[in-house]
């Protein structure tokens, strides 16, 4: 389980790059409509989480992470 | 089919100013954009000379996903073409429901291709160039932002031709539109500014070591030139069919009169003689011009050495009994490269529009090749309707256009 700080960071990460407001970035809210990602953004949501939380995303595995929960979880499970 | 060409919308984003009223007030007063850079210096660069233009932040403007795959010369270019395309009064649903093209020179985009070959060194991860960076490195970079921003339905294509890039953009354009395939065409150019852009040119001596007095560096067809000085930015213009401009009507700013081009067929780097004689014979026949109405040509010249010295010579075979005032406006700018075709066009129009010609600024003495051409040392106030320009590139790529104040 992702912790409140990790969370915290996760959130105005993702806020500052993709231009959101951090106050839609909820648990359960949707990843793609929530950051308007299209299939190229999505590559930018790789490298972001992979040069700010040292986690790789294999491509095969992007599609399974739907929520932002899902990504907490994903990264606190992969962390160092 | 053999329809007249118009200029019906401009707009800049240069050292000179990002607005026609800027460019114009600089050229007026004799308002130099260039800088000396300390970066540069302390990267190596034997000339640390540029022009100076702060990339535009276009937060409020274009959403992330539409900035994500513009490098920077292609925000200049967005600048520069939304106030092209107000002027000529073409809103986005006009765009939206009419077949207007897109022809743009570019020649280059060397920040993103670092960057990424940075990255994947480091790496060994190309996922970590990021979504953006193949669409910025390429060098239709341009074309293809504009067209999807503004979406465009014309021809979308870039012209990748060296420092005549833009001018041959203007010139294909006013033919598409003269044989009826286009009615409108968003037409222009544009070049970074920044050192990995530059390094390689700095690295073969081209360029100005004037580096004491920054705003006399770059002084076209004077007999101490020593080198060019890079500059950069975008320039647009929106060329359309008379019929076109009539029909929305639009304010006729100008008429492309005719285009010339040629191929050296020679060296790389050092220009000959023939080539640009060619070229400037080809828009002058073209053009169907009366020589003795051409008040102004506004010459490439770059502040090379043997460059001026070559185009002195091909404009005095060509033009001399004539002789109309022959000035080169990088000596305010730098050479513009990508774009100088394109923003020399505008800087000329500008002139045309305001009743003088900018003085060929820094120029002192001539040397025995350009004492044969009239080069104003000071600016000239007088009202002109027909005005040449050339431009010629690396590899001997040559263009020419005519252009002169519309008449019915």
């Amino acid at each position: 389980m992702a912790n409140q700080e990790l969370i915290e960071k996760i959130n105005t990460v993702l806020s500052e790059e993709f231009e959101v407001d951090i106050e839609n970035i909820t648990p359960d809210a949707n990843i793609k409509s929530t950051l308007e990602l299209d299939s190229l953004a999505i590559v930018d949501l790789v490298g972001l989480v992979e040069n700010e939380f040292g986690v790789k995303i294999p491509s095969a595995e992007v599609g399974t992470i739907l929520t932002f929960q899902s990504l907490y979880d994903y990264i606190a499970e992969h962390q160092a | 089919m053999d329809r007249r060409v118009v200029i019906t919308g401009m707009g800049i984003y240069s050292c000179l100013g990002k607005t026609l009223d800027e460019v114009r007030d600089s050229l007026y007063t004799g308002k130099s954009g260039i800088i000396f850079d300390q970066e540069r210096k302390d990267m190596g660069f034997r000339s640390a000379l540029t022009s100076k233009l702060e990339i535009p932040d276009l937060k409020k403007e274009l959403s992330r996903q539409q900035r994500q795959f513009m490098p920077e010369q292609a925000k200049y270019a967005y600048c520069a073409t939304v106030d092209a395309l107000r002027q000529a009064g073409l809103d986005q649903d006009f765009l939206d429901k009419n077949d207007v093209g897109l022809i743009y020179g570019n020649d280059s985009s060397a920040v993103p291709v670092v960057e990424s070959v940075e990255k994947i060194k480091a790496k060994k991860d190309t996922t970590l160039c990021g979504s953006g960076a193949i669409f910025q490195s390429m060098n239709s970079t341009v074309t293809m932002n504009l067209g999807c921003i503004f979406k465009l339905k014309g021809i979308n294509l870039t012209i990748s031709a060296a420092c005549a890039s833009s001018s041959h953009s203007i010139g294909l354009g006013a033919l598409l539109i003269k044989n009826g395939l286009q009615d409108i065409v968003v037409c222009g150019g544009a070049q970074e500014i920044n050192p990995y852009a530059v390094g390689s040119f700095d690295g073969i001596s081209a360029f100005s070591t004037r580096e004491s007095e920054p705003t006399k560096a770059s002084r076209p067809f004077d007999r101490d030139r020593d080198g060019l000085v890079p500059g950069g930015g975008a320039a647009t213009v929106i060329i359309e069919s008379l019929e076109s401009a009539k029909r929305r009507g639009a304010t006729i700013l100008g008429e492309i009169l005719g285009w010339g081009f040629s191929s050296n067929g020679d060296h790389i780097s050092s220009p000959n003689v023939e080539g640009p004689s060619k070229s400037l014979e080809m828009a002058i026949r073209e053009s169907k011009v009366d020589l003795k109405k051409v008040a102004y040509l506004n010459a490439h010249a770059t502040s090379t050495h043997i460059g001026d010295a070559r185009e002195a010579t091909a404009i005095a075979n060509v033009l001399g009994e004539y002789k109309p005032y022959v000035a080169s406006t990088k000596g305010f700018t730098g050479h513009e490269m990508w774009m100088a075709g394109a923003s020399e066009i505008i800087y000329s129009m500008i002139m045309m529009k305001n009743g003088f010609i900018a003085e060929n600024l820094n120029f002192e003495n001539p040397d025995e090749d350009t004492c044969r051409l009239n080069i104003p040392a000071s600016r000239i106030d007088t009202g002109f309707d027909t005005f040449i320009s050339n431009s010629f590139g690396f590899g001997g790529t040559n263009s020419t256009l005519v252009v002169t104040d519309y008449k019915e």
